[in-house]
Parts: C-alpha cells; sequence; structure tokens
C-alpha cells in the first residue's frame, strides 16, 4: 500500500539524514530511483520549491514528494513519516542525557558521518547537474550563477528568483 | 491548555516566516521563546540547535520537539512539533497543487528550467562548504578522507543506498576510536559550561 510505503521510506530518511535539509536530497534521490514515484526533473523542482517557501527545507521536501506521489494524505503522511524518528529521539534524549552535545562518543561519530554525507551530495549534485546543465548555454548561466553565489552571499531565494527570471528571458 | 495554544502560535510563527530552517530560525525562535514567553534561556536555546543538529531528523524539528517537551511534557513536544510542520503542510500542498496545472505553460516550463541551474549552483556552494569545513583544520582529515573516497567510490561502482552509506562511515570513522592509544574517553572534560 502506497501510505504504509510513504510512511516507512521517510520514517527511513528522518533516522538516517543527519544535519540538515539538504542531507534529504540522497535519500529523495534513492526514492526516485527505486519506486520512479518522480523523475529527476521533479525532484530538482522541489527542491527549487521547498528552498524558497516558508518552513524548514526538509519538512516541505516531505511534504512536496509525499503529495506528488498521493496526493494530500500523501504529504500528510510523508511528512508525519519524517517528523516521527525526531519527535521519539529528542524525547529520549531530554529524559536521559543532559550533555548529549558534548559527548565525545557522539561527536566523534557525527564527525565520520559528514564525509560520507559530503559523498552523498556531491553524488546526487551530479545527477542533478547532468539534467540540468544541457547545453553551453545553460552551462554558462550554471557558471555565472556559481560565481556570482560564492562572491556576493545572499539568500537562496534571491537566487531562485534571479534563475526563474534569466530561464524566462532567454526562454530556456 | 493556555500554555499549549501559546506554544501552538508561537512554532506556527516561526514555521510561517522561517525560510529554509536550520539556524535560519534561530533568530526568530530567540524572540519568540527567549523575549517574549521566558521559557528558555538564550544558552538553553543554543543547547537545543546543538542538539537537534547532531540527532537524526530535520533540524527545526528537533528543537521544537525540544523545547516543547522541556515546557510541557510529551504533549507539549507534540504541540511544538505539529505547529512548527503546519505552515509548510499548507503552503507546500497548496503549491503542489497550483504547480501541477500550469507546469505545462511554455514560461513556468522555462522559468523552472533557470531555477534548475540555480538551484544546482547552490548546491555547489554547499558542497564546497562542506568540504572545506570537514578538511581543513581537521586532526582527522586523513581518515575522513579515506570514509569519503569509499563512499563515493560506492556510490560510482556500486549501487549503494544512502541509507547504507551513513551507516558505513559511521562505523569506519568510529571503531578506531573505541582501540588502542587512539582511545577516546567518553566525556571530553573542560567543555563550556
Amino acid at each position: 500500500m502506497i501510505y504504509w510505503l510513504l510512511f516507512y521510506e521517510f520514517f527511513k530518511i528522518g533516522l538516517f539524514a543527519i544535519g540538515g535539509g539538504a542531507v534529504t536530497i540522497p535519500f529523495l534521490f534513492d526514492l526516485g530511483e527505486k519506486y520512479h514515484w518522480f523523475t529527476t526533473e521533479q525532484l530538482v523542482n522541489m527542491i527549487a520549491v521547498s528552498e524558497s517557501t516558508p518552513g524548514p527545507m526538509g519538512v516541505n521536501m516531505a511534504t512536496f514528494t509525499g503529495y506528488q506521489t498521493a496526493g494530500i494524505l500523501g504529504g500528510v503522511i510523508a511528512t508525519f513519516g519524517l517528523t516521527l524518528p525526531s519527535v521519539i529521539i529528542i524525547i529520549l534524549i531530554a529524559k536521559l542525557l543532559n550533555r548529549f552535545a558534548d559527548n565525545t562518543y557522539v561527536q566523534t561519530l557525527l564527525a565520520s558521518i559528514r564525509p560520507g554525507v559530503l559523498a552523498l551530495i556531491i553524488f546526487a549534485g551530479w545527477q542533478i547537474a547532468r539534467i540540468s546543465i544541457t547545453d553551453w548555454l545553460s552551462a554558462a548561466i550554471f557558471t555565472g550563477i556559481l560565481i556570482a553565489s560564492r562572491f556576493f552571499k545572499s539568500s537562496p531565494i534571491f537566487y531562485i528568483l534571479l534563475s526563474a527570471i534569466v530561464g524566462i528571458v532567454l526562454q530556456l | 491548555m493556555q500554555i499549549l495554544w501559546k506554544l501552538f502560535t508561537s512554532f506556527f510563527k516561526t514555521g510561517l516566516f522561517t525560510f529554509g530552517g536550520g539556524y535560519a530560525m534561530l533568530p526568530l525562535l530567540k524572540a519568540e521563546v527567549v523575549e517574549k514567553q521566558k521559557w528558555a534561556t538564550e544558552d538553553e536555546l543554543l543547547d537545543y540547535f546543538s542538539i537537534g543538529q547532531c540527532t537524526p531528523g530535520i533540524i527545526a524539528v528537533n528543537v521544537s520537539t525540544f523545547c516543547g517537551y522541556k515546557l510541557k511534557g510529551v504533549i507539549g513536544a507534540i504541540t511544538a512539533t505539529t505547529a512548527i510542520i503546519l505552515p509548510s503542510l499548507i503552503i507546500i500542498t497548496l503549491i503542489a497543487a497550483v504547480l501541477e496545472k500550469y507546469m505545462h505553460l511554455p514560461a513556468v516550463a522555462s522559468a523552472f528550467a533557470g531555477i534548475r541551474l540555480g538551484v544546482t549552483a547552490l548546491l555547489v556552494n554547499l558542497i564546497f562548504d562542506m568540504g572545506k569545513k570537514i578538511f581543513t583544520k581537521n586532526p582527522h582529515w586523513r581518515l575522513h578522507a579515506a570514509i569519503f573516497s569509499i563512499a563515493f567510490a560506492l556510490l560510482m561502482f556500486g549501487d549503494v543506498s544512502a541509507v547504507l552509506i551513513v551507516i558505513m562511515a559511521a562505523v569506519f570513522g568510529f571503531v578506531p576510536n573505541l582501540f588502542g592509544k587512539n582511545k577516546i574517553p567518553f566525556i571530553k572534560r573542560g567543555n563550556k559550561k
């Protein structure tokens, strides 16, 4: 059943995506490949919408993918699945461990996960680049935005709006 | 009951006005939780963030659960968490429904073709920042470079899930620290507070 599957998959993401919203991207990639619920192109559109609307990006992504897959109820269930591990784990930690973040075991574990997460995000970025950058013009626009965003730290929303305008003007 | 309602409105507002999540919502939460309602001190709020960052799941959700729990137990945790995700649920569902209708328009399709380039650039940016954080001023950079290389090779040449990569990285990076002269103590003394 699609709802149960959505719940199960997003529960897993909530449990293993450590370190914030963008970390969910490689996991969603896996979902797209495994179940064909959405294409890579749709996934990138969802990332853009999630980054430029209010609310935590990870939650937005879950609602969007859930909706895309199984309508309104799908969105609710995916979001619930993503949130549940957090609620359980945080309540346990709040109850049991006072100085969880200072614990050296926790710190070492997190430091070890980070390079793995970096590899995951680079791999996801590569797939996204492959479907986004299709010719010389798009490669030039990509390079322009990348350089601009390296030098002028502005909010992601600004760059997403800018690239939307560029897309419309140049009729990409 | 009244305090639960206040908790709900405070976190609903934060969810509604934060873009991006994570530390982006710290200033808003500080204004609501620390300054206005006085539910926690600024130090406590920062503690919630550092714990929220190193536990599984979305940071914003973790912090909300923590605040709610500290204030009103399990029911408080559920209230705050529901409130922080509710704006997302409503807004995204509306946008997803509208987008479906207009995606076929040439102008919308062009806009999204442009947006995909922007998203790719932002992602590459994030990769640069993450890489810099991981590989500079890190005494364990050799071990971490090895973990990175193995993870990348597995992704390139094998069909490995993201979950497996996280587990692999945790095991490879953690286990060597438990033995021999590199053994780490359980709690590092002399940290803040």
